[in-house]
């Protein structure tokens, strides 16, 4: 435990070094919501843009720290030999796994707080919210990206690594109902849409977080296996140097 | 023995990059592993800091398989890679007092610092280090272990005089205290400096192993550096030996090399108004021993 500690500590350390990496995680989500909160531009279906947008964002956000930031830093870890010299001290690799997931936990929690913050002030109301399965939502998606992310990461030079991730994000970003509703994409790409693990948090934390939770279940096992599924395929992948 | 490698192998694909080596490493001594590049030297060190598998043989270090008993080695054992290993955002002064919390040995990052002259640079962080500096910034990473056993590899690659003084006088430190010293050089002589035993390598396999002072042999000739415009034939009747002209300003004569024989050539030389600017007599350097071994192909 004291160890994990320990290597948490600098991983916060160095992410708090890392502008780009705040840019990423902090400062685009930020943007999204107060822009398209602001301005009335997006599709939102039924529903009050603010309340569609809040949810939508804050996937945006687990993404990027879980998948992103998590994937390029990573990647250029193996790629400068940190994570091979890390294996030769005491820390072990469930530690250390353990460490950079706890790191993107505390991010996302300060994403969480600063983006419901400018969600309400923008007009979304938490009154509705069912915490538990928004937080059970904000769990699985974070397992789901953060092994989409190492999974990449473990597999790929930094440079192509850096350029994937960006790239599944935009991908992602566009197709995986976070920002636009599925509904609105042509009919094969909505269905396709369906299963992605963007789709699935976006459409779990619109429903917990706006309190219309009758039909997220299917939403729910296709995020439930997600978070099962990328974590164990990169831990069976992963290569350290 | 603190190391002790039997029968080694270690193939990349189609290449056997060690091949069938067997070598140990006294506890408490400095032992180098010699070779030019791809000589099989960090395959070697890698397999005993159990990076890599070996495709046969066995590798015990401190009495422990470096791969199934890693994480009991890794308490005892320090490591410097080749290259990198270091976050490159990350302080000096940070990433030193990580490690040394990682190991949790009692080591005191700013006494570590200060060893390997470090301190000046504290706020520095890894990119912006010069070559010389990230090195000494590995081997402080390495020293936080309080290691019982340490691996070095290349550890003065892109030193510069100073920095290989102060790496010097640590690895003979460390020995003096009982740690034992791996280290793998293509550098010969810096690698004499501090090493008691030396195992060379050339394309994967050992040709010579043991305490540095046996593998040496005393020299049958002497070589010295003079003016270019020395002739030959003079000095041969001088000397009565056969002289050979190295480069354009050094010499060889092939002879036992005496204090006689050194004082007469001293005289001629002085007769003849020409200089003596080195001279180099006794026993043959460990990279003559390497020269000797591999028929001068290193």
């Amino acid at each position: 435990m004291k160890r994990i500690l320990i290597q948490l500590r600098m991983e916060l350390m160095l992410l708090a070094r890392n502008g780009e990496q705040l840019l990423l995680t902090i400062a685009i989500p930020l943007l999204l919501l107060g822009f398209f909160g602001s301005v009335d531009v997006l599709p939102s279906g039924t529903m009050n843009s603010i309340d569609f947008l809040v949810p939508g964002v804050i996937s945006v956000a687990i993404m990027s720290s879980a998948m992103v930031s998590l994937g390029i830093a990573t990647g250029f870890e193996r790629s400068y030999l940190v994570l091979k010299r890390l294996g030769a001290t005491p820390l072990t690799r469930g530690e250390l796994v353990i460490s950079k997931i706890l790191s993107v936990c505390v991010v996302q929690v300060v994403q969480t707080i600063i983006l419901l913050g400018l969600g309400t002030a923008l007009g979304w109301s938490p009154s509705q919210a069912q915490w538990l399965l928004a937080i059970g939502g904000i769990l699985l998606g974070t397992a789901a990206f953060c092994g989409i992310g190492l999974f990449l990461a473990g597999q790929l030079k930094a440079e192509i690594n850096l350029a994937a991730q960006n790239g599944l994000y935009l991908i992602l970003l566009l197709l995986g109902g976070m920002i636009i509703p599925p509904d609105s994409l042509p009919g094969p790409m909505s269905s396709a849409a369906s299963i992605l693990p963007s789709t699935a948090l976006a459409t779990v934390l619109r429903a917990s977080l706006n309190g219309q939770t009758t039909q997220v279940s299917q939403a729910f096992i296709v995020l439930m296996l997600w978070a099962v599924a990328a974590p164990l395929v990169a831990a069976r992948r992963f290569r350290w140097s | 023995m603190a190391v002790v490698v039997e029968n080694l192998t270690v193939v990349y694909g189609e290449t056997v990059a060690v091949d069938d080596v067997s070598f140990e490493a006294p506890a408490g001594c400095v032992t180098v592993i010699l070779g030019p590049n791809g000589a099989g030297k960090t395959s070697t060190i890698e397999a005993c800091e159990g990076f890599i598998t070996p495709a046969s043989g066995c590798v015990r270090v401190l009495g422990l398989d470096p791969q199934r008993d890693h994480h009991a080695l890794t308490l005892r054992m320090g490591v410097m890679l080749q290259g990198g290993g270091v976050y490159p955002s990350a302080r000096v002064r940070d990433v030193i007092t990580h490690f040394c919390a990682l190991y949790d040995k009692g080591v005191r990052p700013l006494e570590l610092m200060e060893r390997v002259g470090l301190s000046a640079r504290a706020t520095g962080t890894w990119r912006r280090l010069s070559g010389g500096e990230q090195q000494r910034l590995s081997l402080a990473l390495a020293l936080a272990a309080d290691p019982d056993v340490i691996f070095l590899d290349e550890p003065t690659s892109g030193v510069d005089i100073d920095g290989r003084d102060i790496i010097a006088d640590i690895i003979v430190g460390l020995a003096q205290r009982g740690t034992t010293v791996v280290l793998a050089s293509h550098d010969m002589a810096e690698a004499q400096r501090v090493a008691t035993h030396a195992v060379l390598f050339q394309h994967g396999r050992i040709i010579a192993s043991g305490v540095i002072s046996e593998l040496v042999q005393a020299r049958t000739s002497l070589r010295f550096s003079s003016s270019a415009a020395l002739s030959l034939d003079d000095l041969q009747t001088e000397m009565s030996a056969p002289v050979v002209r190295l480069t354009n300003d050094t010499f060889e004569i092939t002879l036992q090399p005496t204090t006689q024989a050194l004082a007469r050539l001293t005289q001629w030389l002085a007769t003849q108004g020409l200089p003596l600017t080195h001279v180099d007599m006794g026993s043959e350097t460990i990279e003559d021993t390497y020269r000797r071994l591999t028929g001068g192909n290193a």
